[in-house]
């Protein structure tokens, strides 16, 4: 931390902004594993200080050139429908994340996670992972190369599927815009009686975890494409009020 | 321009593979001096271990300075459970860290739960039980009213280094923070 930096500690932190409408609540028994995970007492709310404001910095160095590209990881390509998943990650002002750190992880076309906990009997596929990461540019832009995760069923209730999804996670430029969320496809037919998707009260927001068809990115003869912008929490206007 | 945000969803079971690819789980070399340990376990609502949690710790350096990129002590770590729902870091004590008003907050450090069946991270702070007094007049512990409750936010120590529990439901739930 720079003197600067901490001259401007002492006037008073500029906090993130709370968000409550979007997010799902801890416990929302139709997805049941919340029901014995989920805090049953209130949350403390915390005062944005400077341990909040700040937050780990991914260099260059912790990504390889190749991590983006999830259908090159092996001697061969993954099955499936190869598509293009880009988009920007921006804050609540419409300010681009820079550099910034995204994982991503899915199941393979068939609907199987590589992980040995995964029970689903569909194939493997020896050329798929399904893990990938990036940092965002100076535009907040990022890019991948997969193939569209199928869907698969679980436990969860009877006949239950999750719709196709890959689990993104970011960090942004604090910890307290941490983001671990899911970007789904547009049109599922699951979405209707996925807990998951459904813990999100209000439909704008669920909407805002689908990506969209884009045909621009599309690469012809290669590849479909989908975009998935994602928003950080943003800045207050004004330093912290309650900060004692 | 306000945009608004993308709502979280669970990290789910089957994140190990691309998340603890790397061993993020030492900030610090554990044969330097100032290595500590901080262990604990993760139970769920009936006291039982949470075996699929992952557990990521945000502090400062020993002057209560906080990483930019490229700092050799990135002040980051990340950790899963293991089947008794462990998690284990070595990493460094972090200082008194800038608090509000030009005043000073106690040792501590940040911590985000995920799991299964989290829809959204849960945030506590560990602090440090030998910091008495500095625990004593900090500002977010402060806000925490009921004594037994700030406690579930102190490690304790044990074998030169510290244990820190979560209970993400129930009577001895951990207090958690709306960030």
């Amino acid at each position: 931390m720079s003197e600067e930096r901490t001259m401007r500690q002492n006037d008073g932190i500029i906090g993130y902004q709370r968000d409550h409408e979007s997010q799902p609540p801890y416990l929302y028994p139709a997805y049941k594993s919340t029901r014995l995970r989920a805090p049953d007492r209130p949350l403390v709310i915390l005062p944005h200080t400077l341990s909040e404001v700040t937050g780990p910095a991914f260099g260059h160095g912790k990504v390889g050139p190749l991590d983006n590209d999830l259908t090159r990881q092996h001697d061969g390509e993954p099955l499936g429908e190869r598509i293009i998943v880009s988009g920007r990650v921006l804050d609540g002002d419409g300010r681009p994340v820079r550099n910034s750190l995204i994982e991503v992880w899915q199941a393979n076309a068939a609907g199987r996670y590589t992980h040995h906990a995964d029970r689903h009997p569909a194939p493997l596929d020896p050329n798929f992972s399904g893990a990938g990461r990036c940092l965002t540019d100076g535009d907040g832009r990022y890019r991948f190369v997969t193939v569209k995760p199928g869907a698969y069923p679980w436990k969860n209730h009877d006949n239950a599927w999750r719709p196709a999804h890959i689990h993104f996670s970011l960090f942004g430029p604090a910890f307290a815009a941490r983001l671990v969320t899911q970007m789904y496809f547009p049109g599922d037919p699951l979405f209707d009686q996925d807990p998951i998707f459904q813990s999100v009260n209000d439909s704008k927001a669920r909407e805002r975890m689908i990506s969209r068809f884009d045909l621009e990115t599309t690469e012809p003869e290669w590849a479909l494409a989908y975009n998935f912008d994602i928003v950080l929490r943003g800045r207050e206007s004004t330093p912290m009020e309650n900060h004692r | 321009m306000t945009l608004e945000p993308t709502p979280s969803q669970t990290v789910g079971p089957f994140f190990h593979d691309a998340l603890l690819a790397a061993d993020w789980t030492r900030l610090m070399d554990p044969d330097h001096p100032s290595a500590v340990h901080i262990s604990g376990t993760v139970c769920d609502g009936e006291g039982e271990p949470v075996p699929d949690a992952m557990l990521e710790i945000w502090q400062a350096d020993p002057e209560g300075r906080f990483a930019r990129s490229g700092d050799e002590f990135s002040g980051f770590g990340r950790c899963g459970t293991d089947a008794e729902g462990r998690f284990e870091f070595v990493t460094v004590k972090p200082g008194p860290v800038l608090g509000p008003d030009g005043g000073s907050q106690a040792p501590h450090i940040a911590v985000s739960v995920f799991a299964r069946g989290l829809l959204k991270r849960l945030v506590t702070r560990i602090y440090f039980p030998e910091e008495e007094a500095a625990n004593a007049d900090d500002p977010v512990l402060a806000s925490v009213e009921d004594p037994d409750l700030r406690d579930t936010l102190v490690a304790r120590a044990r074998d030169g280094g510290y244990v820190f529990d979560v209970h993400l439901q129930g009577q001895r739930q951990t207090v958690f923070f709306d960030v």
